[in-house]
């Protein structure tokens, strides 16, 4: 971080630019939740900053109604469903293509991965006419399906990851052993693999649960998702509400990507 | 005469391993393995021995069912056992790496392949026990493997792959990782155990010495081909070709041509005009290119007068190194420019380098190799 004593007065100076520019980077991408976050205990209806006079009443709302629990209801629901299904599709298709007599390995790869890479509206455009011919619109079943698209590649990338250090020898041994192709991945490779595992089913769940464009597009009112009902609640009627909702999103989220971190300093202090 | 009459043929049993004309390949056009034709029989400890690439990892992994060959058959038991995946082969592996379960505790690891009999409860308990005793490491049940030293989990992985009793073991360079004096004990204790406890082995090193150690037969692989399979004893005096001859051991391979026989005797034209008796073998001719194989520790400087009667050669010692109990010689002689020589110690006084000797070894100890 600091300089040696021996650094001319040109690299001082040019380490000081840095100093400035990253501090002025994490302002502008904190900054908000600054304002977010003490709106959301403000008292007043309008979005008044320095905020008058503090109240719990836009949590009150929140928790009032149907209209917001129902959505973080149907929030969670939709991306449980979805870890569950992206969790076991996407460690089964990284089983696949690790094993060194995969064909066209490459190409099959860039498949799974390119939900992460074509424009979302793309998806959702697209599931929308694909799915409305399935009659899949205005099921949870369609939204769960096209999040478990969009949630897969987290998985593949972080469950090949682990898998790269995975060891061969540890399936030979066990099959050597007498265990069956079954028993080797329950017994051996999924402990093995298990912290990659867990940190891809935590971001299929935070894409999940996160997802607003294709949500919009595939949800009825009946699985209306916490996202689609901040999107509406901003464009209809401007209300304090949504940064109590804010709030909360953020301490959960904060909440999920910590427990990221536990689990890769976990599996990296196992090996 | 009754020519109907046969007398009964072959009472020994089935040989437990057998390959024929097992090839592999994995890109069509080069044969990893060639060819390959071996028996192993009950109760032996083979060693499959050959620099790196020659085919005898691979031939293992078949074998372990980890491979398929490409064209062959391999006989376990008298069965074919090409299309049988590992887990119904019943052969016990102990790998490099141990590949220990990191996950398990000792025990654990060990109670795996009982578990996939489904043996459990108090048979599976005394028969872990047994194996942890067997290896020395009774107190070690509940510790992590990574909480073990190197041949503390190879010991690990040796007892797992003993504990269901399987008819076969296969060990791919199980020392490689361990430093020499670890190695040799271990060396030791796997040939008790192995003795003990009468079970099959086949062995994969590149370390011929681990190979003299233990092995009652040794197959010397190169280029994917078994080069000669014998007993360390006599793969070391009678070595069937140059490859082996210097693989096995350390040795003088000296080029040489065939003058003409007297008495059993070949006699040799050394490149430096040098002549040199040795016990002609078959397939030797007058007139043929052969290589003269002389072991250095068979050769002595002066010469002592034994009962033989001896080759007796000049040459000019190069260069002296000092062992403790050897001297090693570097002598330029019969047409190379380091013969080597080795002599206790005490034989070396007054030898010093450049000076002109003479060497003399037995005309016994003079190996003529036609390939």
């Amino acid at each position: 971080m600091w300089l040696p004593s021996y650094a001319t007065p040109g690299e001082r100076a040019g380490r000081i630019a840095v100093l400035v520019f990253v501090v002025a980077v994490l302002a502008f991408l904190v900054a908000p939740l600054f304002v977010v976050v003490p709106l959301s205990f403000s008292n007043d209806p309008f979005f008044t900053f320095p905020v008058p006079k503090y109240s719990m009443r836009w949590y009150e709302d929140f928790f009032a109604g149907n209209r917001w629990t129902d959505g973080v209801l149907n929030s969670f629901l939709t991306a449980s469903l979805t870890t569950v299904l992206a969790t076991v599709l996407g460690t089964m298709a990284s089983l696949g293509i690790t094993r060194p007599d995969f064909p066209w390995r490459k190409p099959v790869m860039a498949l799974l991965i390119s939900p992460m890479i074509v424009p979302i509206v793309i998806v959702a455009v697209g599931g929308y006419l694909f799915f409305g011919r399935l009659g899949l619109t205005n099921t949870r079943l369609g939204l769960v399906l096209a999040h478990t698209a969009l949630a897969v590649p987290f998985v593949v990338i972080t469950v090949t990851a682990t898998l790269s250090t995975y060891d061969a020898n540890l399936t030979r041994a066990a099959q050597s052993l007498g265990a069956t192709p079954l028993v080797v991945f329950f017994r051996v490779t999924l402990p093995s693999i298990l912290p990659g595992v867990a940190s891809g089913a935590v971001f299929a769940f935070a894409t999940s649960f996160d997802e607003v464009v294709v949500a919009l597009f595939l949800t009825g009112a009946e699985q209306r998702t916490l996202p689609v009902q901040m999107f509406s609640g901003i464009r209809d009627q401007i209300n304090p509400t949504i940064m109590a909702a804010a709030s909360m999103l953020l301490v959960f989220s904060t909440a999920l990507f910590l427990a990221v971190g536990w689990l890769s300093n976990r599996s990296r202090a196992a090996k | 005469m009754n020519l109907v009459h046969q007398t009964p043929i072959n009472t020994t049993p089935p040989d437990l391993v057998r390959f024929e004309g097992v090839r592999k390949s994995y890109d069509g056009i080069h044969f990893v393995v060639d060819d390959l034709n071996l028996s192993v029989r009950k109760g032996e400890f083979l060693t499959m021995l050959g620099p790196s690439g020659s085919g005898k990892t691979t031939t293992l992994m078949m074998l372990g069912g980890f491979e398929r060959p490409t064209l062959g058959h391999i006989l376990l038991d008298g069965r074919p056992v090409e299309r049988l995946p590992p887990e119904k082969r019943n052969i016990g592996f102990v790998f490099q790496n141990y590949a220990l379960f990191p996950h398990m505790t000792v025990a654990e690891n060990i109670a795996f392949p009982l578990q996939c009999r489904k043996i459990t409860g108090a048979a599976a308990e005394t028969k872990v026990k047994a194996a942890l005793e067997r290896v020395q490491l009774g107190a070690f049940g509940n510790r992590k493997p990574v909480q073990l030293s190197g041949g503390q989990q190879q010991r690990v992985a040796l007892a797992r792959a003993l504990v269901f009793e399987p008819s076969l073991v296969l060990m791919d360079e199980p020392l490689g990782a361990l430093d020499k004096q670890l190695r040799e004990h271990m060396q030791v204790e796997i040939k008790h155990l192995q003795q003990s406890l009468g079970i099959t082995m086949v062995y994969v090193t590149h370390d011929q010495s681990e190979a003299l150690t233990m092995s009652d037969r040794i197959a010397v692989f190169h280029d994917g081909r078994i080069q000669q399979l014998d007993g360390p004893r006599r793969l070391y005096d009678c070595p069937s070709n140059r490859f082996v001859a210097g693989f096995i051991g350390e040795s003088n391979l000296v080029d040489g041509l065939i003058d003409g026989f007297e008495g059993g005797e070949a006699i040799v034209r050394a490149p430096d005009g040098a002549v040199l008796r040795a016990p002609a073998v078959e397939g030797a001719k007058a007139g043929m290119k052969v290589t003269v194989l002389i072991r250095p520790e068979r050769m002595a400087v002066h010469n002592a007068d034994g009962p033989e009667r001896q080759n007796i050669v000049r040459g000019l010692i190069r260069e002296i190194f000092f062992l403790g109990d050897h001297l090693r010689l570097s002598i330029a002689a019969l047409g190379l420019d380091e013969l080597l020589v080795r002599i206790p110690a005490a034989q070396g006084e007054g030898l010093v380098a450049n000076a002109e000797v003479e060497l003399a070894f037995a005309i016994s100890d003079a190996r003529i190799l036609t390939a």
